[in-house]
């Protein structure tokens, strides 16, 4: 159950601390643009930012080095794979 | 008008519904055979083979970007008949009309067909009006029958189709189908989204003459996408057909609505574009021809038939692995799994 | 389309499917476990250029598809009733009950809209004030956070006519028990990518602990699969099997303690049938006592009833990878793509429409 797209953030409103304000943001996808509620998201976004969109929610806000980190992280090769880039947080 | 909405008596034969014909569609269809208001339309001296086809109109919203029913009915016929090779000569107009209708929503859409019809050169000849009580229709059902002429010595068919033969697509895909299914209450999403609804007879045309023989069949990939009809063509042909993910022509807004719903644009209905199986040493110039017309521009390749399993059609897709196109079992949804 | 045309450039991919090859000393028997992954898998065409050596079972991980055939006869009763609506994912439409789909009652008059978000059933509730709108939850813990949401929103603006019929799933427990079968010959499990956006990398961390499974969250573009794959086949190889996530752009190890903390507010476990497994013990989500009013079930007073799985359906084991469809007394004979019986052949791309569809070949 886990069609979502990354859509950039164009508007935003609504309080993160206030549960009874409207918590949305607008965004788009390459000109097609919805509505969607950042109830569940962890980290408000701001304009520019990319979110994960899934039915309607936003579940993800992007942060850039991320993004990047993804990318090197798929580019390296066998001998040169960093394991700390891999490991969680808590490390094992 | 007085009345502002359709009521049962305009589809009752009597004076209301004569009035409804001279100030609606006679003010707008105008041409000398449909004036006559006969019984049937006489078409003289015409030779060739005759095509002839039918198609009926239920979409809704009636009015999208890009088109409206109207639009639909006309262009979707004068379609099929090119699709076989076929000049159109003319259509009829077939209303189901359920009562209560907007006037205002009939006139907008009458006036589109006649539109559609002029700048398309194909005339209405003969129609008929129908209205049902409320709640036994949904607004306006629209039936265009349509008649055209063939060359005889051109026999264009899905049966047609060898291997080497390359598939042409003359367009971007899925432009209709996603327009509608957005319009839709509670799949609204904001967007550049237009129906690509076009005539296109005189695309066919120009191609045939410039290529009399290269040219196996034209289809037109409406309901169930292009994927069911290459699945169509690569059965009666007996072949498989081989397309290439990365060459299928698809507009930027297009397949992002289709990645947040979870469409694949394979599967949605187009309703100005066409498909074309054609001899692999033509296909190059066929493509040229096709963009120097206005419904052509973006034409482009998008695969070939190959002695592969029969009725088969595979994609190849850009990390060098294939997978099967099914045709569609039913009406394409959103999704999130 | 940024963040996603990246994972498709041919540069970035062509040579990670050399890598695959290259990475691949012992043989790996994964498992997916999201529906998501099933479609993605099939869509980018691996399959096709998998490695000798590297096999990929599809588990229960299309939530849909794992519904019980007695919830959806529920489903099917409650849309039946006069002044109920049903709101749905357009993934429930077709899936049969006992005797017939949501297609069917809606053919027969039922009042069955598809959306694409339970913010708009919410929006169906308020159009149609004569209506009960009822959203049919299915889904993960992806989802469920934002049915949560719709809950309480629902809750602030007083809405009266709107309510949930839960039968959300969780992911970690139902994998324990999978995984713990010890006739399930599983080496790896590629981890679903945006349930664990959610539950964070951390949560497939007992699998590596109890059972030595080399576990890695992967996204949907054919980069993601593949380097996932590759981390897979490494982690084998090495004998070292460990939590390794290559979706850091959007799983980190904790997840996202936001939407936690809202599944935690308004559901809480309970044992939940599995189409095919079973009762599965704390593996699905109630909504909560203090949100009861939103809760289908207890307003409409619906027991479930529990329907027989039909005799001879070997999908629990081909979901657990120890059989394959053609083995199963069913298969083509009683149980095709128009008429599924089971979650293998009710998902397009489960294992048993995938072989109905494309035989052994490719």
């Amino acid at each position: 159950m886990c069609l979502a797209v990354p859509m950039k953030v164009e508007q935003v409103e609504g309080n993160p601390e206030d549960f009874t304000s409207e918590q949305l943001a607008t965004v788009n996808l390459d000109g097609i643009s919805k509505k969607v509620r950042l109830d569940v998201v962890d980290r408000w976004p701001e304009v520019g930012d990319y979110v994960i969109v899934h039915a309607g929610f936003a579940i993800h806000s992007l942060v850039e080095e991320e993004a990047k980190k993804n990318i090197e992280l798929i580019k390296e090769l066998a001998s040169h794979m960093p394991e700390e880039l891999l490991l969680g947080g808590d490390g094992s | 008008m007085s009345d502002k909405t359709i009521l049962l008596d305009h589809g009752s034969g009597g004076l209301a519904s004569q009035e409804l014909i001279r100030s609606l569609f006679l003010k707008y269809l105008d041409n000398e055979v449909l004036r006559g208001l006969e019984d049937s339309a006489v078409l003289t001296n015409q030779a060739g083979n005759l095509v002839f086809t039918t198609d009926s109109y239920v979409v809704d919203p009636l009015f999208f970007p890009g088109g409206d029913i109207g639009k639909l009915a006309v262009h979707g016929t004068i379609n099929d008949l090119a699709m076989r090779g076929g000049r159109p000569l003319c259509l009829s107009l077939g209303l189901i009309l359920e009562e209560g209708l907007a006037l205002d929503e009939l006139e907008k859409i009458i006036i589109s067909v006649a539109e559609a019809s002029s700048s398309s050169g194909v005339p209405i000849v003969t129609g008929d009006t129908k209205v049902v009580p409320k709640g036994k229709a949904d607004k306006c059902f629209i039936n265009t029958s349509g008649i055209g002429l063939v060359d005889p010595a051109l026999s264009l068919s899905s049966k047609n189709g060898k291997a080497g033969d390359v598939v042409i697509l003359s367009g971007s895909m899925g432009d209709h189908g996603i327009t509608i299914m957005t319009r839709r209450a509670g799949i609204a999403l904001e967007g550049n989204l237009r129906s690509d609804t076009a005539p296109l007879h005189r695309l066919v045309e120009r191609v045939l003459t410039g290529f009399p023989s290269a040219v196996r069949t034209f289809r037109d990939p409406t309901r169930g996408g292009v994927a069911t009809t290459l699945n169509e063509i690569a059965e009666a042909s007996g072949l498989c057909i081989e397309l290439e993910e990365e060459r299928l022509p698809i507009k930027a807004e297009v397949r992002a609505a289709c990645e947040i719903l979870g469409l694949e644009p394979l599967y949605l209905a187009n309703e100005g574009k066409c498909l074309a199986v054609v001899d692999g040493e033509a296909a190059d110039d066929i493509v040229s021809l096709m963009r120097d017309t206005d419904e052509g521009r973006e034409a482009v390749i998008i695969g070939r038939l190959t002695a592969g399993k029969a009725g088969r059609v595979l994609i190849n897709t850009p990390i060098g692995g294939a997978r099967v196109v099914t045709p569609l079992h039913g009406e394409p949804l959103p999704r999130i799994c | 389309m940024k963040h996603i045309d990246e994972y498709r450039d041919s540069a970035l991919v062509r040579p990670l499917v050399d890598e695959l090859k290259n990475s691949l000393t012992r043989p790996v028997r994964l498992m997916e476990v999201c529906g998501t992954h099933t479609m993605s898998i099939f869509r980018s065409g691996i399959r096709t250029i998998l490695p000798e050596g590297m096999e990929i079972v599809s588990g229960p991980g299309c939530p849909v598809c794992v519904t019980s055939a007695s919830h959806m006869d529920v489903f099917i009763q409650m849309a039946e009733l006069d002044h109920v609506r049903v709101a749905i994912f357009g993934d429930l439409f077709r899936v049969p009950g006992s005797n017939g789909s949501l297609a069917n009652a809606s053919s027969r008059g039922a009042k069955v809209d598809v959306v694409y978000s339970p913010m708009d059933g919410l929006e169906l509730a308020r159009k149609n004030p004569d209506d009960l709108v009822v959203f049919l939850g299915v889904g993960f813990e992806t989802t469920t956070p934002g049915i949560g949401a719709t809950i309480l929103a629902a809750a602030r603006e007083d809405i009266d006519n709107f309510c949930v019929f839960s039968t959300h799933k969780v992911i970690p427990g139902p994998l324990e028990a999978l995984m713990g079968d010890p006739e399930l010959k599983i080496n790896a499990l590629l981890c679903p990518g945006h349930v664990s956006a959610i539950i964070g990398a951390g949560a497939y961390q007992p699998l590596v602990d109890k059972f030595g499974l080399a576990c890695v969250v992967a996204g949907f573009e054919p980069a993601d699969l593949l380097k996932g794959l590759i981390l897979l086949a490494r982690q084998v190889s090495s004998g070292k099997p460990q939590v390794e996530n290559i979706y850091p752009r959007v799983v980190s190890w904790e997840g996202n303690r936001r939407a936690q903390a809202m599944l935690e507010e308004i559901f809480e476990p309970v044992d939940m049938e599995w189409r095919g497994l079973g009762m599965l013990p704390r593996s699905g989500l109630a909504i909560r006592d203090k949100y009861a009013r939103f809760d289908a079930e207890k307003r409409l007073d619906i027991t479930v009833i529990k329907v027989e799985e039909p005799k001879g359906c070997l999908c629990g084991a081909i979901l657990k990878g120890r059989n394959t469809p053609p083995e199963c007394p069913l298969f083509k004979s009683r149980c095709t793509p128009a008429m599924p019986i089971g979650p293998c052949m009710v998902s397009s791309e489960g294992t048993c429409a995938a072989y109905y569809k494309y035989g052994q070949d490719s």
